[in-house]
């Protein structure tokens, strides 16, 4: 078992280099991870349910420790999208955007401002006031989102947010996601079952195995930002979407 | 943590109801709250009607009891309703006598369960905060709720002598367990995303507590607190029936009635008591729908 680098070093947001990780049970989650995330990179993982994508968010985020090779991560201003919302549902839509502002202790009155301005920036306005049970599911999403912005992470980790939402909503959330990713400057390592979601949103595609968990491919997509909506229908997203499903089949 | 909306030391549940109504204008895209719907209309008039039908059945069966099966000189053992009505609550002097114990028996079963709502709460906290606590205690709680009660009070007069201060502490053996059981699993049914959420966020153990535990285990507490005031009131009558010192609450006034073969004032005790029982657990309802009801689930989906 070698020794873990957890380091600062803001040139590269994220980097993890032979990353191993063992659970206590004996589970293999990640074997020999060579992955690298720096500013202006948007890096989408996809790969089977149950390889071990989430564990690298986990890894990350430093709620687990990595148990072979070198991670290094600028934990400064981090962001963590979960799966689920992860509202609390006793808190309007603006106390639960404020959350993150009073854990990081940034006084009352910048946490207010921060979280009116992350709530009009996903589009919000409005809805302030509302519970989350009154609320949509791409409308907690939306939520989840802008709880993150108040901190205005350098790195945004993505665990499959949009994965519970109608196609509608997804796509949606997906071209206003891109909108935030080119204004608002953050690198993001996202985790996705779909190809197509991967496709659209990010610099680079990695694709990993089934169990354990290892990276046998990626593929850069070319597109510019900010992309149109259209660019899904075009032959090259058609294109790059064969390779990486070529790559998933001869992974699992 | 003063700019916080939730400050620790707070009831979390009191800010709850602060949070200010919603305006219906802005109407979500998806999700609204659903309006009544005519079938909805229909099945709360059957909610209503279906239980009143079954209450006009008991009270006819309770007839014919009285008259058909019971011969007339042993009425005594189920008086007609009416009679009990007239006597029992119609002659002010027994009306008052029944309302004075069962002002009695309230205060002591509201005393002890006051004490197991402090006690148990403190209790769950302690021992959601470390598991040592919890593996020391837990089987406790468990012993003093699987203890026939009945086998208790007798030893509690002996010790603490056959006054207010013996029947409160058995009103509190009675209501403890369901408030330190319910408070913990609702500290510990938390989900798994929030805790991670606060945890990545370096939030200390007492903000985890004070912003998501504690108020995520609010409508645990609640159901907590419904079941065991039922069971402090239950508590509260077994103690006046043993305990036949002191002013004489509803339970020695229903043994002095079935004593005195008082028939009609015996069963308007026993209807008082049932009332009783049924009006604090609907207190407790109502309570936990007004702070809890306007988020979580569980407010409204039980009884």
């Amino acid at each position: 078992m070698t020794a873990t680098a957890v380091r600062s070093r803001p040139a590269t947001n994220l980097r993890f280099a032979g990353t191993d990780k063992t659970y206590a049970d004996g589970t293999v989650a990640l074997t020999g991870v060579d992955l690298e995330i720096r500013q202006g990179d948007f890096v989408s993982v996809v790969g089977p349910s149950g390889c071990g994508k989430s564990t690298l968010l986990r890894l990350a985020s430093g709620l687990e420790e990595p148990t072979g090779g070198v991670m290094e991560v600028d934990r400064g201003s981090l962001a963590y999208v979960f799966q689920d919302a992860t509202l609390l549902p006793w808190r309007t839509v603006e106390q639960n955007v404020r959350l993150l502002g009073e854990l990081h202790h940034l006084g009352k009155g910048e946490t207010r401002r921060r979280a009116a301005e992350a709530i009009e920036l996903v589009g919000l306005s409005g809805f302030e006031k509302h519970m989350p049970h009154q609320l949509s599911g791409g409308m907690r999403m939306r939520t989840s989102l802008a709880r993150s912005l108040t901190l205005a992470p350098s790195l945004f980790l993505f665990d499959e947010p949009f994965g519970a939402l109608d196609e509608i909503s997804r796509e949606r959330l997906n071209s206003e996601l891109l909108t935030l990713f080119t204004t608002q400057e953050f690198a993001a390592l996202f985790i996705t079952h779909s190809i197509n979601e991967a496709v659209f949103l990010s610099t680079q595609v990695a694709v990993m195995s089934g169990r354990p968990g290892r990276i046998v491919g990626r593929v850069d997509v070319p597109f510019p930002y900010p992309r149109d909506p259209e660019i899904r229908y075009t032959p090259r997203f058609a294109e790059i979407c064969a390779e990486l499903s070529d790559m998933l089949r001869g992974a699992s | 943590m003063t700019h916080s909306t939730l400050d620790a030391g707070q009831v979390p549940a009191a800010s709850a109801t602060t949070v200010p109504p919603v305006t219906p204008v802005l109407v979500p895209e998806r999700g609204a709250r659903p309006t009544r719907s005519r079938s909805q209309r229909r099945k709360d008039v059957l909610d209503v009607v279906l239980p009143v039908l079954v209450f006009v059945g008991l009270v006819a069966l309770w007839y014919l009891i009285s008259y058909v099966v019971l011969a007339p000189e042993r009425r005594f053992l189920l008086p007609p309703p009416h009679d009990v009505v007239r006597v029992g609550f119609g002659d002010p002097a027994n009306l008052q006598q029944i309302m004075q114990g069962l002002g009695r028996t309230t205060v002591i079963a509201m005393l002890g369960l006051a004490i197991s709502v402090v006690v148990g709460f403190t209790f769950a906290i302690l021992m959601a905060s470390a598991r040592w606590i919890e593996r020391s205690l837990f089987p406790y709680a468990v012993v003093i709720q699987a203890i026939p009660i009945l086998a208790l009070v007798p030893l509690m007069g002996f010790w603490f002598g056959y006054g207010m201060t013996a029947r409160v502490i058995v009103c509190v053996i009675c209501s403890l367990f369901p408030i330190v059981a319910n408070t913990l699993f609702g500290l510990q049914s938390v989900d798994r995303g929030q805790l991670d959420l606060f945890r990545l966020h370096g939030a200390p153990r007492s903000t985890i507590f004070a912003k998501l535990l504690i108020p995520a285990a609010i409508p645990s507490v609640f159901t907590g607190f419904r079941i065991s005031a039922g069971a402090s009131v239950i508590g509260a009558i077994v103690g006046d029936t043993y305990f036949r010192q002191g002013a004489p609450g509803i339970g020695v006034l229903i043994d002095l009635y079935r004593s005195r073969l008082q028939s009609e004032q015996l069963f308007a005790a026993i209807i008082a008591s049932s009332v009783l029982g049924v009006v604090v657990f609907m207190i407790f309802t109502w309570l936990g729908r007004r702070i809890v009801g306007s988020w979580h689930a569980t407010g409204r989906s039980l009884v």
